[in-house]
């Protein structure tokens, strides 16, 4: 039984798993957003002493070259926001339109559509990149989003298809489709209205997702050759020996950050699991 | 056995305060008597019936009795109750039907279902068990198949022989027609009396919103409106000489083969009942009822009218 | 005015769609202005895939369905419109035929765009209000509300307003009142019955014997997809000629007239194709 807006937003307060998970990616989004006004360098440009731990200076302390950690942290950052909000989001849309078009139509659409799910999931996407990495010379930020929205969408689409399945039966579509409206129009005005709690939970996870793939797709070299990202830097860490020279500070913030930030997502996603759905509550 | 329920009162917690959903509610059941209860949704028929086995989590035991034969049962506390639930007291819950494992053979979880009750399936019970079978009409080899491969006539059976396995004093038969056909209907109100009168339970409490059906097979109904009682009487009496005004505008709405509306036009109860969460003082039919008058804004008692047959209404003291 | 001319339908079931499933076999009746036509069937009969076959919601597999002598299964885009714009449905769950998350209202407003795209707002409201008052409801008690604020009968009821606003010639009415409460279901009969007075014919749908007795000036009996009987209600009632109809009047529970005890036998159903 629904309440309204307000009951939702009353058990949301409430959830820690929520609001805790919330409060950890914002902060992070605020360091993102902030920091890289904090410091007047690039992530790239050589300011300081080689290889020096955390100080006053330097909060993070700098590298094997004398670059700031702490800049190349925030801008990473970014980037690392900038693809899984991309990457994630491109991936969500191809998923949900396959998904709601082979759940609404059925038949020999839904097929079609499945065969070529299917075939998407099957493709080993690490070695997919490694041939097109060798045919690209410059890789940028964006084709890396490009690359992930267009082969993490399956699991998206095949959850949407098997929830339009079940609502597609219902009676107030039945009642829609009596009141002559289109398969268009049921879905968006019907059918994806009452996924919404499930729609906003499948963003989060395809954001961290996201974030998570393209950390990995950087640390082993193919993430954009320009630029920084938190991926990156724990390549370069790694490139640099960092772990053996006892040089903490270069991986360890990186590390933390993507496993802060996906961790509080995949919370954030369990807590809303919980505010959506009445009976995981405790009253 | 006997049953006495004195003046029981269970509430509902939920987000918006305590819904009261049964208030001040007595009546006793006699040995070998089947009892129809009747009402509309929310009147608290499932909630008594519920409150005598187990109350989820939500309910809560807020005041009130009830014995059986002579022992208090500990309705508010589940742990206690174990020891008499299955045995003593058994309910075939709403949708019970629908509630079989659907991964396990049906004789399979029988066993299950008895050792977890400390009673060893073999022998004598596999004989009790499949004369029972036979008495509700199913085949023994049901014991065999799983549950989808069952009709929902056969389910009901099937649950109704399982919660009676054991002989138990009382048994609560929570709308356990509703969502049958009406050939199948009549086989599981028909299977009840049968168990009643093989002396496989004591009593029954039939729940059940239709009429009609409480009226072929109950010695006495129970009528209950908004969480208290309207009436109780022999079923004959209750049909053709209901005292209270709730009963008697309920079986005037009652469409039966033969009426037509171009002849005798059937007419409803206007409105809807009240809202138990913050129930109105007095009378609870009073904004319904075309009898009410001053008196009506106190409630009135639950009392012999004339021999077994109790009403709640001033008008018909 | 509604014809069904030898109807099928057929399901494909089983692991890799192997067997078939006749749900409705060979099924023809007609429905005239004015008329109630009771459908009464037990569940597995297929009353309810007819009903869903005439308001297009489910494909025919053979046999025709007309309307004014038209055939409705071509029918689309604004040909199939006009066609809702005579023949309705209302269907058993009024909660689940309102999307939850939106006010009830929704289901008129749903109709303004396709039929009512000329009327301004005051216009609108005009029409709207007076459908709720033909089916007896108070605007200023249901308009603005979301369902779980209202009952199942005045739900019920402003599905038949939907149904009215639209000036149908054809209602097709599916266990409308199955899941009301006792008291309130007369009055949803009663409505259905002075809208019949008014010309409006009805395919009413039930397993209940009485309540199709009630109203219906013809009587369908579906059993597993055929029809075993029909004629004017008093006579399938009064005098049921097929051993189904006279089983089934002997099992309906009802009041000042108790039951015959069959003698013990035993019962041997077929497994039920999913439940019931």
């Amino acid at each position: 039984m629904i309440r309204g807006r307000n009951e939702f937003l009353y058990f949301a307060g409430r959830n820690r798993k929520l609001v805790a998970g919330l409060a950890v990616v914002t902060g992070f989004l605020v360091v993102a957003a902030v920091g890289p006004a904090l410091t007047d360098h690039g992530p790239n440009d050589y300011v300081g002493p080689a290889s020096q731990p955390p100080s006053a200076a330097f909060w993070f302390g700098t590298t094997t070259f004398g670059q700031d950690v702490f800049a190349q942290f925030t801008h990473g950052l970014r980037s690392t926001f900038l693809v899984g909000v991309l990457g994630g989001g491109l991936a969500g849309l191809i998923g949900m339109l396959i998904g709601f078009t082979a759940g609404y139509r059925g038949g020999a659409v839904d097929e079609v559509l499945n065969m070529v799910t299917n075939v998407i999931l099957v493709i080993p996407t690490l070695a997919v990149l490694l041939i097109v990495a060798a045919y690209l010379r410059v890789r940028g930020v964006i084709p890396e989003a490009i690359f992930i929205g267009l082969t993490s969408w399956p699991w998206v689409a095949r959850a949407v298809r098997a929830q339009t399945f079940s609502l597609r039966s219902r009676d107030f579509v039945d009642l829609a489709r009596l009141s002559g409206a289109g398969g268009r129009d049921i879905i968006v005005r019907e059918v994806a209205p009452n996924m919404s709690s499930y729609l906003l939970m499948t963003g989060i996870l395809l954001f961290g997702g996201a974030v998570l793939l393209a950390a990995t797709l950087d640390f082993i070299g193919l993430g954009p050759t320009s630029g920084m990202s938190l991926g990156l830097m724990m390549n370069n860490a790694v490139l640099w020996s960092a772990l053996q020279l006892g040089m903490w500070w270069w991986f360890v913030p990186p590390g933390l950050g993507i496993t802060a930030i996906v961790g509080s997502l995949y919370i954030m996603n369990v807590g809303l699991d919980e505010v959506f759905n009445p009976k995981l509550r405790k009253l | 056995m006997t049953l006495k329920v004195d003046n029981l009162q269970v509430w509902y917690r939920t987000m918006r305060g305590d819904v009261q959903a049964l208030d001040g509610v007595s009546f006793s059941v006699g040995d070998g008597e089947l009892v129809g209860l009747a009402g509309e949704s929310g009147c608290g028929k499932s909630t008594l019936g519920k409150s005598l086995v187990r109350l989820d989590g939500r309910m809560r035991h807020v005041g009130g009795t009830v014995e059986l034969d002579g022992k208090e049962l500990p309705i508010g506390d589940s742990e206690r109750m174990n020891g008499f639930r299955f045995k003593e007291v058994s309910i075939i819950p709403q949708y019970a039907m629908s509630a079989m494992n659907p991964t396990r053979r049906i004789g399979r979880m029988v066993a299950e279902l008895l050792e977890s009750r400390g009673v060893r399936f073999e022998g004598g019970q596999l004989d009790e068990l499949l004369r029972r079978l036979e008495l509700v009409g199913l085949d023994p080899e049901v014991l065999d198949r799983y549950p989808i491969e069952l009709s929902g006539g056969m389910k009901q059976r099937m649950v109704m022989v399982i919660s009676t396995l054991l002989n138990p004093s009382l048994l609560v038969a929570d709308e356990v027609t509703s969502a049958l056909d009406v050939s199948n209907q009549k086989a599981v109100a028909e299977a009840l009396v049968d168990f009643r009168d093989r002396d496989y339970v004591k009593s029954t409490i039939l729940i059940t919103h239709d009429l009609s059906l409480a009226y072929q097979v109950a010695d006495s109904i129970i009528v209950m409106y908004a969480g208290k009682l309207a009436e109780k009487a022999p079923t004959d009496s209750v049909v053709t000489a209901p005292r209270h005004p709730y009963t008697r505008m309920l079986i005037g709405a009652l469409p039966e083969v033969g009426v037509r509306y171009d002849t005798k036009r059937l007419t409803g109860i206007p409105g809807s009942p009240p809202s138990l969460l913050d129930p109105p003082t007095g009378c609870r039919f009073r904004d319904r009822c075309p009898l009410a008058f001053e008196k009506c804004v106190e409630q009135p008692p639950f009392l012999e009218v004339a021999p077994d047959h109790a009403v709640a209404c001033w008008k018909a003291f | 005015m509604l014809r069904l001319d030898h109807v099928s339908k057929n399901y494909r079931v089983g692991t890799f769609g192997g067997r078939e499933l006749a749900a409705v076999r060979d099924v023809s009746l007609q429905v005239e202005p004015g008329q109630v036509v009771s459908l009464i069937g037990e569940s597995g009969s297929g009353k309810s895939t007819i009903g869903r076959m005439i308001l297009r919601l489910t494909a025919v597999t053979s046999g025709t369905i007309t309307f004014d002598g038209t055939d409705v299964a071509g029918l689309t885009g604004s040909r199939l419109r006009a066609y809702y714009g005579n023949v309705q449905g209302v269907f058993q769950d009024p909660f689940s035929c309102y999307n939850p998350i939106f006010k009830a209202d929704r289901v008129l407003e749903l109709l303004r765009e396709p039929y009512f795209a000329g009327l301004d707002g005051r216009q609108w409201r005009a029409k709207v209000e007076g459908s709720l008052e033909a089916v007896r409801l108070d605007p200023g008690q249901v308009l603005g509300k979301y369902p779980h604020q209202l009952s199942g009968g005045q739900l019920q009821r402003m599905l038949v307003a939907r149904a009215l606003l639209l000036d149908i010639r054809l209602l097709v009415a599916d266990e409308v009142i199955s899941m009301l409460d006792a008291s309130t279901r007369v009055d949803v009969l009663n409505l259905l019955g002075d809208l019949k007075a008014r010309g409006l014919g009805i395919l009413f749908i039930t397993h209940d014997l009485s309540l199709g007795n009630y109203i219906s000036d013809t009587a369908v009996i579906l059993h597993r997809g055929e029809i075993v009987e029909t004629g004017a209600t008093e006579l399938v009632f009064g005098d049921p000629q097929h051993p189904y109809t006279r089983s089934l009047l002997a099992s309906v529970p009802q009041l000042h007239r108790k039951w015959v005890r069959d003698e013990r036998r035993r019962v041997s159903e077929p497994a039920g194709e999913g439940c019931g």
